[in-house]
């Protein structure tokens, strides 16, 4: 376990080396305030809690985490570093479970940013703290699962752009499968309801939904845990060759 | 300690490395030479378990890389082809990263091998810069460095002195040769002048075949012109001092360059004590007379063309 702490502090600390990771977690934060304030009208609602805010996390993730994750395995493959690292006496497991944790943990610190938005949500009215808390969850465990996405596709490739648009287009059909518009869409088309309400059980908003509204099943955190578990496990397959 | 046993590497449907087994044993600096595409890094990287092979087996202190990893890889350094390192990070905060992940934790024991190795690499005046800003002369350094920390008992390289100038390629032979007695080396390197410097061992490669594997001078010894020698008269007709010397038993060629007289002997026999009582014997007036050079390029490359 020693060499998965080791390589989790040098990749996290690694998003701090550079000027990257800074403008990340900038631009998370005013497009997460932003969205909230501005395109969902927040003041409109006339409601103390962060659901406008919740809402937009899925849209946010589809481009803000795919540039988080291209990195991780592209760069290593790229630069030869990979050569080095898998030579070290660590396996493929623990290097793919550091690395995934660490990204983890700096999207995380991302979102513990925007910490302000609760603290405004009280000062200006009485807010329900419970979605708040499950909200904030159900968005980590949400992040984890596009992060372990962009992993796997970053490492299919040497080349950055080609993980991100990769990253962006398997995370869309997930995003897509669940929003509502997209299911009115669908069953317009004369699609019956089981395979519409079957595709949307694949989706992150269908089990963010019911997080951001406080409630947290089991099939909601297995859904994401399953999704990033298996994800990664394929990413060490590809990483074994 | 480092073993491979007819390693096979397929690359789609053309085989880089084609049966190669070889024993590495402590003691032994192994330079491996070849041309380009040869298989020779394809081979390293089967060695350090970063490849697996199609066939065979590479063993490293007697643990199977493929099986046994995490073992194998404790016992050696590995420096990759162009040195890869992680840019973005301080010479120090890279090395404390490598001891780290080799398991040297506490804090007295980790100082005391990384400042080892900042001493042998002459990294002191670097240590806080990022590997970014770095010479690639001091790139390469810190790729030793992270190689040799643990003091591993075998020691793996790829090309460890290319792109370096001359004097940091005579420094990193030194620093080589300083290390042999205790440790099993391989070392690959197109430089023939420094694979006979440095190695006590060579094996050339072509085609993803071992073509030889055998001491420096042995392969020089499989020169056509091996212990042939060359002299220059004063002023003398060379006329009837090449047919005496073509006379003589050993003698299997003698011509005329410029003014050099090349003489010839048959293999595995010498002739310079011969000419010279002969010289003696016939009062010719010696300029000089020397062992002909032996160019190992040329060994190289009659070998490779062959192949």
């Amino acid at each position: 376990m020693q060499p998965v702490l080791t390589l989790f502090k040098r990749e996290f600390y690694g998003y701090f080396r550079t000027p990257v990771g800074y403008v990340f977690l900038i631009v998370f934060v005013v497009a997460s305030v932003g969205m909230m304030w501005f395109v969902g009208r927040f003041f409109d609602t006339n409601d103390a809690g962060l659901n406008r805010f919740f809402v937009f996390m899925p849209w946010i993730f589809l481009f803000l985490i795919p540039a988080v994750g291209m990195r991780l395995w592209a760069e290593e493959k790229k630069s030869g570093t990979w050569e080095l690292l898998f030579t070290l006496p660590l396996s493929v497991t623990q290097a793919v479970f550091a690395k995934f944790l660490a990204g983890w943990a700096f999207v995380s610190v991302a979102i513990g940013l925007t910490f302000t938005l609760p603290l405004t949500v009280a000062y200006l009215g009485d807010p329900d703290w419970g979605p708040i808390f499950t909200g904030y969850f159900g968005g980590i465990l949400m992040a984890g699962a596009y992060l372990s996405i962009c992993s796997l596709t970053s490492s299919l490739t040497k080349n950055q752009v080609i993980g991100f648009v990769l990253s962006i287009s398997i995370c869309l059909v997930l995003v897509l499968m669940g929003w509502s518009v997209f299911n009115d869409l669908l069953l317009s088309a004369h699609l019956p309801i089981w395979v519409v309400d079957g595709l949307s059980n694949f989706s992150f908003v269908t089990h963010f939904d019911s997080m951001m509204r406080g409630l947290v099943t089991v099939r909601d955190v297995a859904f994401f845990l399953t999704l990033s578990a298996f994800c990664l496990f394929l990413n060490v397959l590809v990483l074994e060759r | 300690m480092i073993e491979a046993e007819h390693l096979v590497k397929d690359y789609g449907a053309n085989r880089a490395v084609d049966g190669v087994s070889f024993h590495v044993r402590k003691g032994d600096i192994l330079g491996f030479l070849g041309p380009n595409g040869a298989g020779k890094s394809t081979t390293m990287k089967m060695l350090t378990g970063f490849l697996s092979p199609n066939a065979g087996v590479a063993r490293i202190g007697g643990h199977d890389v493929q099986k046994n990893p995490i073992e194998a890889k404790k016992l050696f350094g590995y420096l990759p082809e162009n040195g890869p390192l992680y840019h973005e990070m301080t010479v120090s905060e890279f090395l404390r990263f490598i001891a780290e992940m080799r398991g040297f934790r506490t804090g007295p024991d980790r100082i005391e091998k990384i400042g080892r190795v900042v001493e042998i690499c002459h990294l002191d005046d670097v240590l806080n810069q990022t590997i970014d800003t770095l010479s690639k002369g001091y790139r390469q350094r810190v790729g030793l460095a992270q190689a040799v920390l643990h003091d591993p008992s075998c020691l793996i390289m790829d090309e460890p002195t290319e792109g370096l100038d001359p004097n940091q390629k005579q420094e990193v032979r030194k620093l080589i040769g300083s290390m042999s007695e205790e440790k099993a080396i391989i070392l690959s390197t197109h430089i023939l002048d420094e694979a006979e410097a440095v190695c006590n061992r060579i094996i050339i490669i072509a085609n993803g075949r071992i073509l030889v594997d055998e001491k420096p001078e042995d392969l020089r010894r499989r020169h056509p012109r091996y212990n042939a020698v060359r002299l220059t008269l004063h002023g003398a007709d060379t006329k009837p001092v090449l047919n005496i010397l073509s006379a003589l038993e050993p003698v299997e060629k003698v011509w005329q360059e410029d003014d050099w007289l090349i003489v010839v002997p048959g293999k595995d026999k010498t002739v310079d004590q011969l000419v010279l009582q002969t010289a003696r014997e016939h009062n010719w007036p010696l300029a000089s007379m020397e062992k002909l050079p032996v160019p190992l390029e040329e060994v190289f490359w009659n070998l490779t063309q062959d192949n």
